[in-house]
Parts: C-alpha cells; structure tokens; sequence
C-alpha cells in the first residue's frame, strides 16, 4: 500500500504543475471558454423555462398542452436529436484521428438527423398554428413558442455551423484552428440535446399528463 | 520536452496527448451513453403514459429522470467527470446550476406567491382554465 502510494508521489513530481507548466494550451482556452458560454446560454434556456412553467395554465380558454401535443411526433423528434448527438461524438472522434471520409460520413448523418428533428418541429408548428393555435392567442402558446422556437433556431444555427466546418475542412484540412471549431461545435451539439431533454419533459411529458 | 499536467477541456473524452487513434473504447462510451439515454427516455414516456402509478407522484417521477438524463449526457457525451483535471469545468458547471436553480425556483416561487393573493376575480380574468 505504501509502496503504490510512493510510487504515484514519485509520478506527480516528475510532472511539472500546472502553475509552472505555464498558460494553458489554446485548446484547453478555447474549449473552457466555449463551455462558459453554453452554461450562459443554458442560463437564458432557464429564464424562458421558468416563463413556461409560469403561465403553462394561462390557455386563455384555447386549446391546452394535452390537446395540442402529438407524443408519437414528439418521440420522433427526441429519437432524431439523439441519435444526431450520437453521431456528432462519433465525428468527434473521427476528427481526433484525421480520418476525412469517417468526418464527411458522421457529420452528413448528424446533418440529416438534426434536419429531421427541425422538419418535424416546423411541421407540428404549422399543424398547430392551422388549427388556431398561434402565439397570439393566449399566454400558455406565446410562452411555448418562445420556449420550443428558440431551441429550434438554435438547431439552425447548428446545422449552418456544421455545414460551414465541413466547407473549412475540405477547403483548410485539420489544421488546429479548424479542430478547435468543430470541438466547440460538438459541445454546442451535445448541450443542445441535454436542453432539449428538459423540453420534451417539461413541456411535452408534463403538459400531457394530468 | 517534459510531460505537463493542464486540466482537462470540456467534451475532450480521455487524455489528449497528442492521441491519434480513435479507440473502441471511446466508441464504447458514447454507445453507453446513448443506450442509457434511450432507456431513460423511453421510461419517461411510459411513466407519462401509464396509469399503473400514483399520478400525484408521476411529475416528481418525470423530473427525477430528465435530471438523470442530463447527467448521463453530461458524462458520456460532454465528459465532464470529477478528476482533478476537470475541476475548472465542473465549478463552472456547479455556478451555472445554481443560476438555473436561482431563476427557475424564484420565478415560480414568486408566481405561485403571487396569484395566491391575488383576489379571486381578478384571477379568473387572468388565468382562464
């Protein structure tokens, strides 16, 4: 026991600390600042949360969440972004190892996905704003709108990032500073899947049961 | 050139170092990660369906499971972990958490304080069922 533990004393020290290893390496930067800027994000994703929950029963005498909600589109939808998470890991991997084919293969199958989750979502946006049920009409659909819909313009905007990275790589190969946006746009992938998990259950799981 | 130790970067799956294999083993823990993920998910559409559990019972049910959720996303996709090369993420991850907790809890707190004073005929002009 005392052994391994002066064994792994003797480890620590021939590595230098990190306070005389100097400043970080600009990946590690990067990536802690990009994650700072997701939790900000998720800061925002929690004051429309909260304005949901708030007037989640102010249907003004229009449709409720229990009318309005289609599960199995929902299930759909839930299915398409995780396996697009999925897949975005999968690219991140291929990317740690240089293979270009493998890269083109996951992020055209998370494109796909991500593309699925947004048709289905602006599909069920249209079922319901042709049944009445818009944003104008009570308190309980302009919160969702704002809820649902921001997380969907978030999902564009991924699906134009991923597009865009793919155009560096053919174009700039995986030089560093194309490996550090795409690193930040798997953690922005992956951190638009755990909002969404919260959606699908506060919104959709809740707003159906009783 | 000697080894240094630097905390670990968020979403970066095991130690870098200049790694340039993609092993089965990092494949392996995004496929934990999603098969987990898809057993949790499904169990929350069946708790929100059923009719086989206390209903009183079944949002606390829900919310435990999301929160599950997040956390098996948080360490199998993000791979955020308790190491000591992570603390800097996790920190900043415990600050965010309580913001959330902050805004969320307050607000419907407040909310709840609010209409619960509010006379009974201003709150059928407000809030109709």
């Amino acid at each position: 026991m005392s052994v391994a533990v002066a064994i792994d004393d003797v480890h620590r020290e021939a590595l230098a600390s990190k306070s005389e290893a100097g400043p970080a390496p600009k990946r590690i930067v990067v990536a802690y600042g990009f994650w700072i800027f997701l939790l900000s994000d998720i800061v925002m994703f929690s004051a429309l949360f909260a304005g949901y929950a708030v007037l989640a029963r102010a249907t003004a005498g229009g449709s409720t969440g229990a009318e309005l909600f289609n599960q199995v589109s929902v299930a759909f939808e839930t299915a398409c972004l995780l396996l697009s998470s999925y897949t975005c890991g999968l690219m991140s991997l291929a990317i740690n190892s240089r293979r270009r084919g493998a890269t083109y293969f996951w992020a055209v199958v998370t494109f796909v996905l991500g593309a699925a989750f947004l048709a289905l979502e602006v599909r069920e946006f249209a079922h319901m704003i042709a049944s009445g049920a818009t944003p104008q009409r009570s308190a309980f659909l302009s919160a969702f709108f704002t809820l649902v819909g921001c997380h969907g313009l978030h999902v564009t905007g991924g699906l134009i990032w991923l597009a865009v990275m793919m155009a560096q790589v053919a174009v700039k190969d995986f030089r560093p500073t194309v490996q550090r946006r795409l690193r930040c746009f798997s953690l922005f992938w992956h951190a638009l899947d755990i909002i969404w998990v919260g959606l699908f259950t506060v919104v959709y799981l809740m707003g159906v049961s009783p | 050139m000697t080894e240094t130790r630097y905390d670990r970067a968020p979403g970066d799956a095991s130690i870098p170092a200049d790694r340039d294999e993609g092993t089965s083993s990092d494949v392996l823990v995004y496929t934990i990660g999603l098969v987990l993920a898809v057993i949790l998910t499904a169990t929350s559409l069946w708790v929100a369906n059923t009719s086989l559990l206390w209903a009183p019972g079944i949002r606390l049910g829900l919310a435990v499971l999301a929160i599950a959720q997040m956390g098996v996303h948080l360490v199998f996709f993000l791979h955020i972990t308790t190491g000591p090369d992570n603390i800097n993420n996790v920190l900043a991850l415990a600050f965010g958490v309580l913001i959330v907790f902050l805004v969320v809890a307050g607000s419907l707190g407040i909310m709840a304080d609010l209409s619960e004073m509010m006379p009974a005929e201003l709150m059928n002009l407000h809030m109709q069922h």
